[in-house]
């Protein structure tokens, strides 16, 4: 039975019977284009629905300011610590990528080899793409240098030979890897008249690892506090829908769908996560003007132009994003676990 | 409007609270559900209403067999179903405006479309002055009254009510009977379940009897001499 056929119980006595939205349709109109005119005021009182429901989430929550801000200041945390270590590192790459040129390579040539040879190389091994500066020290070169620097300058004259070989010495170009340099050693090995390549690699390949580490941990303790913050959402919301159970037991009795009943609560998990992740923002913001000023002076005591960095736009963004999608998930988490069981009885 | 094909209900404790009914209920009639409390009245809204399923038989609202009938189009069942409570199921936290426009909220009603009927049916219990009011400060009746605006908001062809009367006194309990009436004088199928004999004797409607599950007795009020 449609509405249409059965008479008004209220409306008839009372107002005109003003026709409902979707019957104002002229009945030339074919039938596409009142189902698609049907469609649209469905999506228009949908979309009305979820700007209700959100702006009366956002309310609730507003109305309650210190539980809310309680809940706020756990997921703030959360989100704070993996964000403040991935800064921390960030800085600390940048820190380490002005020291990457002093890993240099020396090339220790064979006695037999000329100078001119010795250029002849050097020149050959400048023309390769991963290398960045390439320098020929002559045998002669290396030993007025070994006589300025190590004081034995009198004690060498009695010498026939020169017993230093001829070096070149090579910086790999910026931003190359680990794995790379040390294919590029293994390659500069290889050229016929090197006696032998070093690589002064121990304390870069020390860095490199703990930056790894470094990295590992911090999204180990992502990981772990992404799942503290969608616990304590899903928790948040747990109590909400018991405080509510009465409005939910109702709403359904007069024909409220589950996606209806879940709506606002889906909501209320959004504004927790991106709440929590605005507030987190501002605590690493707070936290990096602290630090300013004592990381100033370090640079400043070691000559360095280093300034820290701090979150920027796509950061930002990313953990507005991540809080908010976290608030979503919690919140759904605790919904579909919940809302089913609370039926009428 | 209603149909029940010997409907058997046996609760998960054993309590077998309807058996073998069998009846219809016509589109725009209206009848009153009586017998002793535990007889099985509830349980019988309950199944028109998609709460409760049945353990055995069929039961059908409006056309539809609801044991065909997906969970996920429950909730549009309900909507053509208006329900009037013992208890009112109001809620505290809102006005009574906001508790009678609840199922047009839920169907997505227009605002303006619902501060107009809601407002018609407020006034129709002869509540609108009190629209701005919690329900909590209304007296009994009036908070039936709130209920009673609520079922009938969204223009359902059929209304249930459980008890609508509990609580009230002779006075009031016949000004709420008498607004049934008026809805069915519009087309609107009624069912009510109420023990209150005295009240009903005095209504020439059709009367269900229920005893122990099942239907002793059928017919209008004089006929079946109450």
């Amino acid at each position: 039975m449609s509405r249409r056929e059965n008479p008004r119980p209220i409306g008839a006595t009372r107002t005109p019977d003003t026709p409902r939205p979707e019957k104002v349709v002229p009945k030339r109109e074919t039938g596409a284009q009142i189902s698609q005119i049907k469609r649209s005021s469905q999506i228009r009182s949908w979309a009305r629905h979820h700007r209700q429901v959100a702006l009366d989430s956002m309310l609730r929550l507003i109305r309650a300011p210190f539980a809310t801000l309680m809940t706020l200041g756990v997921i703030a945390i959360a989100l704070s610590l993996p964000t403040g270590l991935y800064l921390f590192l960030t800085n600390a790459q940048l820190v380490t990528s002005n020291w990457d040129g002093s890993a240099q390579i020396s090339l220790y040539l064979q006695q037999s080899l000329t100078s001119e040879q010795g250029e002849l190389l050097a020149q050959q091994i400048e023309k390769r793409g991963d290398v960045g500066e390439v320098q020929f020290i002559s045998k002669e070169q290396a030993l007025l240098e070994f006589k300025a620097l190590s004081g034995f300058g009198e004690a060498l004259d009695y010498l026939e030979d020169n017993p230093l070989p001829a070096v070149i010495v090579v910086r790999p170009a910026s931003g190359l890897l680990l794995e790379q340099q040390e294919e590029l050693l293994r390659d500069l090995q290889g050229f016929t008249g090197v006696d032998e390549a070093q690589l002064d690699l121990a304390w870069v390949k020390r860095l490199y690892y703990i930056m790894q580490l470094g990295q590992k941990a911090v999204s180990g303790l992502a990981a772990v506090l992404g799942i503290a913050v969608l616990l304590v959402i899903g928790n948040t919301i747990r109590l909400a829908i018991e405080s509510r159970r009465q409005e939910i037991v109702v709403v359904k009795l007069v024909g409220g769908t589950n996606a209806f009943v879940r709506r606002p609560f889906l909501y209320t998990g959004v504004w927790y996560g991106l709440g929590g992740s605005l507030l987190s923002w501002c605590l690493l913001t707070l936290s990096l003007l602290w630090l300013e000023q004592p990381v100033q002076s370090l640079a400043n005591a070691y000559a360095s132009d280093f300034n820290l960095m701090g979150l920027n736009q796509e950061d930002t963004l990313s953990l507005l994003l991540l809080g908010a999608v976290l608030g979503w998930l919690g919140a759904w988490l605790a919904v579909t676990r919940h809302i089913s069981a609370i039926e009428p009885r | 409007m209603i149909t029940f094909d010997s409907v058997s209900k046996r609760y998960p404790n054993g309590h077998e609270a309807l058996v073998n009914l069998s009846f219809q209920l016509a589109r725009g009639e209206m009848a009153f559900l009586t017998g002793h409390s535990g007889a099985g009245k509830s349980t019988l809204l309950k199944l028109v209403m998609q709460i409760e399923h049945p353990s055995r038989g069929q039961v059908f609202v409006d056309g539809q067999n609801l044991s065909r009938m997906r969970i996920g189009q429950i909730p549009y069942l309900r909507r053509k179903i208006g329900v009037v409570f013992q208890d009112h199921q109001l809620l505290f936290d809102r006005s009574v405006f906001d508790n009678v426009a609840l199922p047009l909220v839920i169907e997505g009603m227009e605002p303006k479309e619902i501060k107009r009927r809601v407002q018609a049916a407020l006034d129709k219990v002869g509540l609108l002055s009190k629209e701005r009011l919690n329900p909590i400060s209304l007296s009994g009746g009036e908070q039936q009254r709130v209920g009673i605006a609520r079922a009938v908001v969204n223009k359902p062809p059929l209304l249930l009510a459980d008890e609508p009367t509990g609580n009230l006194d002779p006075m009031l309990s016949r000004d709420i009977m008498h607004l049934f009436e008026q809805f069915n004088q519009v087309g609107v199928s009624v069912l009510i379940a109420t023990h209150d004999l005295a009240l009903i004797s005095r209504l020439r409607h059709r009367m269900l009897t229920l005893g122990q599950g099942r239907l002793l007795q059928d017919g209008f009020v004089g006929e079946v001499g109450v």
